[in-house]
């Protein structure tokens, strides 16, 4: 019977085509989500570098990441939405904060795995800071780099279908009017679409951190666990 | 600040409502917990002996993880037939993510057991279920403690989403502060999310401590 209400929902070209409909949402979606991850990347990955690189504030960055895992999203949304305003752009900045300490702590973590004994050779090289951070350390903590990248891709996706509620487009918007309009078909639809995007996004994830991972130290390292929100 | 805390809970109804969904709040983050841990033990034990189970396992455990809380949320009452606003949609929904999450810990807690201790309590006369639970599960505990932790503060976290389905402990001061444009319910709640998922995590560092006493004795590890 559920299965009927969601084949009868998406038998409607309306549902998918409209400006409205589920093929722009995802796209809205998407972009919402590409570019928090992106803003957050620019923000974090150098600070997350360069302390990798010095050792300098690494606690921080740590109790940092662990206390942001205890934020409840729905909780950070709307209290950001009350004191900045109703809208795209604080909303985005609530995502884009969202996803900083994961970029962070990926970059840390990935800087702070390299061997010591590959640093110190860099070091011994004659290479300037600049030159160790930028040819032997990043490459070397490309795995876990990208790992943090993934951790805030998901976690950005989640929070911005929750973020719907407080007026982001998205899917999180379909989903939700069909919560309202008790019309089962368009939440399920809704939510098997930010499945299948999150899933999906991972995946593409996890290919583009093997392609950009030097071939020298790709060896199946496990990604950082991920985060579902 | 305090005027406004003071004044949000001078009314018997505000005190209710927030003392109500605390203790949904606990509810429905504590068990999934349980029951996610007691559904990836075994599949853990079960994967960790059979090669072939493992990357199965890891694989979809690792898909299920990816799944946004709020989409999970909606497609198991599909899956199941429960009611689209029933609670028990939260609680499967969490033990499927705490599960999803414990099942390598299990694995490589169980790996971490050395395998002449192994031995020598089978040379001692334990049985495989016995040795399991008297000497694998313990000596695993510190690696699967650190998840465990993990798992709790992000069910704490994850529950509040709950409300925008109608279920949802602390959300729905989120929920209802946002729609009376009210900042104070919100602020208890986050504040209570956190105090919360310290709670929990305290909790299950002193547990760890109390169940594995020789840590303590040969290196005050953590």
């Amino acid at each position: 019977m559920i299965i009927t209400e969601l084949l009868g929902w998406l038998s409607d070209p309306d549902n998918w085509f409209s400006s409205t409909g589920l093929l722009v949402q995802t796209l809205w979606h998407l972009y919402y989500c590409v570019l928090s991850v992106l803003v957050a990347s620019i923000i974090a990955m150098p600070i997350g570098l360069w302390i990798g690189h010095t050792g300098r504030g690494g606690a921080t960055v740590v109790v940092l990441s662990n206390s942001m895992r205890a934020l409840p999203t729905l909780g950070l949304v709307t209290l950001f939405v009350l004191l900045a305003g109703i809208g795209e752009a604080p909303t985005l900045a609530g995502l884009v904060i969202l996803a900083i300490p994961a970029v962070l702590s990926g970059a840390y973590a990935g800087v702070q795995s390299v061997p010591k004994d590959v640093r110190d050779a860099a070091k011994g090289m004659g290479m300037t800071p600049l030159q160790q951070l930028w040819q032997v350390e990043l490459p070397n903590a490309a795995p876990l780099l990208f790992g943090g990248v993934r951790t805030a891709m998901l976690q950005v996706v989640a929070t911005a279908s929750v973020a719907a509620y407080v007026g982001l487009g998205g899917l999180g918007s379909i989903l939700l009017e069909g919560i309202k309009t008790y019309s089962y078909g368009q939440t399920l639809a809704a939510a098997l679409f930010i499945a299948l995007l999150a899933v999906l996004l991972d995946a593409l994830l996890s290919r583009l951190s093997r392609i950009l991972t030097p071939r020298g130290i790709r060896v199946g390292r496990p990604a950082a666990a991920a985060g579902g929100a | 600040m305090i005027d406004e805390l003071t004044h949000y809970f001078s009314s018997p109804s505000n005190r209710e409502v927030v003392l109500e969904s605390l203790g949904q709040h606990i509810y429905l983050a504590l068990v999934p917990l349980v029951l996610g841990a007691l559904l990836a033990v075994p599949a853990g034990r079960f994967a960790q002996r059979v090669p072939k189970v493992r990357g199965v396992l890891l694989g979809s455990a690792n898909i299920l993880y990816t799944i946004p809380s709020l989409a999970l949320f909606v497609i198991i009452p599909a899956l199941i037939g429960t009611g689209a606003t029933a609670s028990i949609n939260v609680v499967i929904a969490l033990t499927i993510y705490n599960a999803a999450l414990l099942a390598r810990p299990v694995m490589e807690g169980l790996d971490s057991v050395p395998e002449h201790i192994v031995t020598a309590a089978t040379a001692l006369g334990y049985r495989s279920r016995r040795r399991f639970f008297a000497v694998e599960v313990p000596l695993a505990l510190p690696v699967l403690s650190t998840s465990l932790r993990v798992a709790s503060v992000s069910n704490v976290s994850l529950v509040s989403v709950g409300a925008l389905i109608g279920i949802g402990g602390l959300g729905r001061l989120f929920t209802d502060g946002f729609q009376r444009d009210y900042l104070t319910p919100i602020l208890i709640g986050v504040v209570l999310t956190l105090l919360l998922a310290m709670a929990g995590d305290l909790l299950i560092v002193a547990l760890r401590r109390l169940c594995t006493p020789w840590q303590r004795a040969t290196s005050g590890g953590r």
